[in-house]
């Protein structure tokens, strides 16, 4: 009942690539995934996932690799472009030719901002972006997603402040404009002036999906509106200088103090990993989710390879 | 005034903004045809005041997308026995291949050199372009 045909053997490079429906089926299933996950342990049995890591990754490789190996599935891969026919200076287009021939589907992360896209039209599998460069992360935004019907029943009429790093943050950057899709959504973003959103961007989302966007330069303004509060990281590894990373490290920390101004029923996402910018005494609080939402991940790229697989119980 | 004879079969590129001949003759590569190719500049148009004009004794493959990114005002006409036998108007174009280079440094179409650029019309007024890959704005100014 949750299975959408039209999904089958499909690519996933942008959460723009599916349609609002297509985005309720996944998570449809995922919900139902994590209801009753013993129903799903042998639907991929015979599938095999390739991951194609040229860029380091905790969360997202083990979360797709725990995916495929709940659903009875294989893994194969690499971790680092270093220990792989890529050190030899193969191409993108190459090595997806031949891994396409390995796996049933695979998931690529690359520094490079577009090139999950090159390969998917290399690729006679069905490829999924695992996040290239700053530019997008649908599994990730697929993730949130799912927390926030989790938590709020509902991904229509919610304001959602982002905090941190907007100028850089690629999961930020997907989120918004998928939340923007949908009806009613106000959006707070809380910045310092050297990492608000790219103004690009901010002008899309006013003139395409008419957003309503409040900009903050201290999250306590923003606090007592909120439905969610996401946060993310200043991330070290998109600044071109050391300088400028430890100027703005500190910027936008999340405690208990501030905590106090949110309503009773908001909650707080975090992609993961942080730094600092969330006290450790925050983890107490019931409306801190981001452990939670970590574990939404699998079930949500459960759902999706099960989609794109073609894949039904 | 300069009289140039009309070409009996060919290509007319007309309605060059002034200034600009130069810059097309060269991004079309004419020098290298081996046809007899005439630049007209600064001739006295009604519409503009002053206009460029090409003319190729030939017929040959002219990239109107290169025209409408460098000037949309232009005309493409083909000769056969004196006579316009096709007038194309050129417009900035909605895709682009290979014309120009992705602005954003980290964009893959920057290192694997097999790729071609590709992009979609952003903004006609500013003349920028999305790329079909990362999705950067790039300016176009092939002046």
């Amino acid at each position: 009942m949750f299975f959408m045909k039209n999904l089958q053997g499909r690519h996933l490079i942008s959460p723009n690539d599916l349609s609002l429906e297509e985005i309720r089926a996944i998570i449809e299933l995922a919900h139902d995934m994590k209801r009753n996950r013993s129903k799903y342990s042998t639907l991929c049995q015979g599938q095999i996932l390739a991951t194609l890591f040229y860029e380091p990754s905790t969360r997202t490789k083990l979360s797709f690799e725990s995916a495929m190996l709940r659903m009875g599935g294989s893994i194969l891969g690499f971790s680092d472009a270093n220990t792989s026919a890529v050190a030899k200076g193969e191409s993108i287009a190459d090595t997806i030719r031949v891994l396409g021939s390995y796996a049933d589907i695979a998931v690529m992360r690359h520094p490079r901002e577009g090139a999950p896209k090159l390969a998917s039209e290399f690729s006679a599998i069905p490829l999924i972006n695992g996040g290239d460069g700053g530019h997008q992360h649908p599994t990730q935004t697929l993730t949130d997603l799912l927390t926030i019907d989790t938590y709020r029943q509902r991904l229509d009429g919610l304001s959602v402040a982002f905090c941190g790093d907007l100028k850089y943050g690629r999961t930020v950057h997907s989120l918004i404009e998928t939340l923007a899709r949908y009806q009613g959504c106000k959006f707070y973003l809380v910045s310092p002036e050297e990492l608000v959103l790219p103004l690009r961007q901010k002008e899309h989302l006013v003139k395409k999906y008419g957003s309503e966007i409040i900009e903050c330069r201290r999250m306590e303004e923003a606090l007592p509106h909120l439905d969610i509060l996401y946060m993310t990281r200043i991330q070290k590894e998109r600044f071109f200088n050391e300088a400028d990373y430890l100027r703005l490290k500190n910027s936008f920390i999340l405690d208990a103090e501030k905590m106090k101004l949110a309503k009773s029923d908001m909650i707080v996402m975090h992609p993961l990993p942080r730094v600092n910018e969330i006290s450790y005494e925050v983890d107490r609080d019931p409306r801190a989710v981001y452990f939670p939402q970590a574990e939404l991940g699998v079930y949500v790229r459960m759902a999706l390879m099960a989609h794109l697989l073609g894949v039904s119980k | 005034m300069i009289e140039v004879a009309s070409i009996k079969r060919g290509i007319v590129i007309d309605h060059i903004t002034a200034g600009k001949g130069l810059l097309i003759f060269n991004k079309l590569n004419l020098a290298s045809l081996g046809y007899p190719v005439v630049l007209l500049m600064n001739v006295p148009s009604g519409r503009m005041g002053k206009k460029d004009i090409i003319k190729i004794e030939n017929f040959v493959d002219v990239d109107t997308a290169m025209l409408g990114l460098i000037d949309s005002s232009i005309t493409v006409n083909v000769i056969e026995s004196e006579h316009v036998t096709n007038k194309v108007r050129v417009s900035i174009p909605q895709d682009v291949k290979g014309l120009f280079t992705c602005s954003n440094p980290r964009c893959v179409t920057n290192t694997d050199s097999y790729v071609m650029p590709s992009f979609r019309l952003h903004d006609k007024k500013s003349c920028s372009y999305s790329c079909e890959y990362c999705e950067e704005i790039t300016r176009v100014n092939l002046a």
